[in-house]
């Protein structure tokens, strides 16, 4: 495009114009480096909160399992166990759900209703996290504790191995719950960018396919899918990284335990709940600079993941312009 | 012949499977925006009662209202957007308008959509420790700010997906003019963007409005009515999830009502919203 210069390059204007050029120009630009300086500022703050914790207890913090108020011994583990956890429940409940919504907004939603049905899912996404936390708590995991998780002990928990992630009592709250509240969260964000990345693809592709007498879901399999895999990959990482951060409606219903157990029906914590509900209390600097601890990991985390995600959005959409 | 047939009724009989799995995709999706929408409504219908708008948050056993927390968070939601909205329309300027295509600009906007889905709590620790930590105590400027930070990345967002949807031919005639730059940007570009940017600000707004995790290390809570900017103050979504984790019902009753309010308020913003950019395109 043409760009059109600021006359402190073109140096014709005199006077004020001249004056409110460069003022505006140079007011954008510091508020464009302040946003590196907020980030540069979030992982500055961190570091220097979680010193301490790194000090004490060197690298081993990350894959130690204890987590003691009362000794000042804290330990990562739990809550990275509880993060990864949740999140990939989230993942494998979520993806194809996702997926499934895409497809159906995509080849075929009537034309009436695509935009009133991308709508209602969208508006999945504009629910607090909050509202997830307490619908969670009196409505969700009452049903599944009544319903879902005899059921699922009875059946799949009685199965050598694999019973083992669904033993136990069923409590309600723990694990599943929450990679699941999770997996109707994410669901609106990865199935967006699913919709948005399957359209890109150019419609002779499709028909081409659809005149060698492919069916509809071969065209999405085989065409389509990957015509978009890496905006469908960098839609699932997008989701992944909300996933990973979400905290008020995980904290509500995970039960807030610290220990690792093998059932997903066991009460857990993650690192944004174990934040949420410690950090006002924490008192002692080990404890409160433990905590700070568990914020840079995921800060790290999601930083890798969401950089990840945006990345492969780009180079799709470089590849939908060319 | 035969073979050829089977083959073409087993693909089709796969086709219509998955696709009729997809359908159900979609109605659980729809499923649970029913389930919860219909929760809020049953159980939040019966604490809206004018009394939740004039009385304050009570003590356990007595009744009372949110007023204390639906002004703290009407406060606390207009100085971040007042804050963070210019900031975010500047940044999403220079982006669009002043570094298209340069190595500053690409990053900026990277780093710009990093902190769009970064986790709210990381940045409620950066101000705690910013803020919170140097002042010696929790207040509404903490949140206020921890709010604006989080309304920057949506504003900017939309700012540069609208700045760059503006023709290059209004700008080039504007120049023509002898329109100095700022005020092409400022009475052209902004003014063609208007409708879109306003949906930005609108959907930022119902972001931080339900915003829970990053208030409570900032602003705490307050129990009482509070105008004190520079002392904790009430706000909704504190309110509702220390009253939702009590064991008393009636302020269980009252974190319901909250929770219908926020709901919807934020639906509400995020319809508008929509309908605005809709009726933005369908003019062009």
């Amino acid at each position: 495009m043409v760009d059109i210069p600021s006359s402190d390059s073109s140096s014709r204007l005199r006077g004020p114009q001249h004056l409110f050029d460069g003022l505006f120009r140079g007011a954008t630009l510091f508020f464009g480096l302040f946003i590196l300086l907020i980030l540069g500022g979030v992982a500055v703050s961190l570091v220097v909160g979680s010193a301490e914790a790194f000090k004490t207890f060197g690298p081993s913090f990350l894959v130690t399992d204890t987590w003691n108020p009362a000794t000042d011994k804290f330990g990562a583990l739990v809550p990275i166990y509880g993060t990864l956890m949740t999140s990939l429940i989230a993942m494998v409940v979520g993806i194809p759900l996702s997926f499934g919504v895409a497809v159906f907004i995509t080849e075929l939603c009537p034309p009436l209703l695509k935009r009133p049905l991308s709508i209602a899912i969208e508006l999945l996404a504009g629910i607090p996290s909050i509202i997830y936390g307490i619908w969670g708590l009196f409505v969700f995991a009452p049903f599944l504790q009544e319903h879902v998780q005899p059921f699922l002990i009875h059946t799949i928990g009685q199965v050598p191995v694999v019973g083992a992630l669904f033993a136990g009592p069923p409590f309600g709250i723990g694990i599943l719950t929450a990679g699941l509240i999770l997996a109707i969260m994410v669901l609106p964000f990865i199935s967006s960018i699913m919709r948005d990345v399957f359209e890109t693809v150019p419609p002779m592709l499709r028909e081409s396919a659809y005149g060698l007498g492919c069916t509809t879901w071969e065209v999405v399999w085989r065409v389509v899918l990957p015509y978009t895999k890496v905006g469908v990959v960098g839609g699932i990482m997008l989701g992944l990284g909300r996933a990973m951060g979400e905290t008020m409606a995980v904290t509500f219903v995970i039960g807030n335990a610290h220990r690792i157990t093998t059932s997903l029906m066991a009460p857990g914590t993650t690192i944004s709940s174990a934040l949420a509900n410690e950090f006002t209390e924490a008192s002692g600097e080990t404890y409160q600079s433990s905590l700070i601890a568990l914020g840079l990991i995921l800060f790290v985390i999601t930083f890798i993941v969401l950089a990840a995600a945006k990345y492969m959005l780009i180079r799709m959409q470089r590849q939908a312009g060319s | 012949m035969a073979k050829n047939l089977a083959r073409y009724t087993r693909r089709r009989r796969k086709n219509w499977i998955i696709l009729g799995l997809s359908l159900c995709a979609t109605g659980i999706g729809l499923f649970f925006l029913g389930a919860i929408l219909f929760a809020l409504l049953t159980e939040g219908l019966a604490a809206i009662r004018p009394s939740l708008f004039t009385e304050m948050t009570p003590a356990p056993g007595s009744d009372g209202g949110l007023l204390n927390a639906i002004y703290g968070s009407a406060v606390m939601t207009l100085v971040g957007t007042v804050v963070g909205t210019p900031i975010g329309i500047l940044v999403g300027t220079y982006v669009a308008e002043y570094s298209r295509g340069n190595k500053l600009g690409q990053s900026i906007q990277f780093i710009n959509d990093v902190l769009l889905s970064a986790p709210s709590i990381i940045v409620g620790l950066f101000v705690y420790q910013l803020l919170v930590v140097p002042m010696g105590h929790f207040s509404g400027w903490a949140g206020s700010t921890t709010l604006a930070i989080l309304v920057i990345p949506v504003v900017t967002r939309t700012t540069i997906d609208m700045l760059i949807l503006v023709p290059n031919a209004l700008r080039e005639a504007a120049a023509a003019l002898g329109t100095p730059k700022w005020k092409i940007t400022v009475s052209v570009c902004y003014r063609a963007a208007r409708q879109g940017m306003l949906t930005g600000i609108m959907l930022a707004v119902a972001r931080i409005s339900g915003e829970t995790a990053p208030l409570l290390f900032t602003v705490l809570s307050n129990q009482f009515w509070s105008t004190d900017m520079n002392r904790p103050i009430a706000n909704l979504p504190v309110v509702i999830s220390n009253f939702a984790l009590s064991p008393y019902p009636d302020w269980q009753r009252l974190a319901w009502g909250g929770a219908l309010l926020i709901t919807l308020t934020i639906l509400t913003l995020n319809i508008a919203a929509r309908t605005l950019a809709s009726f933005g395109s369908a003019k062009q």
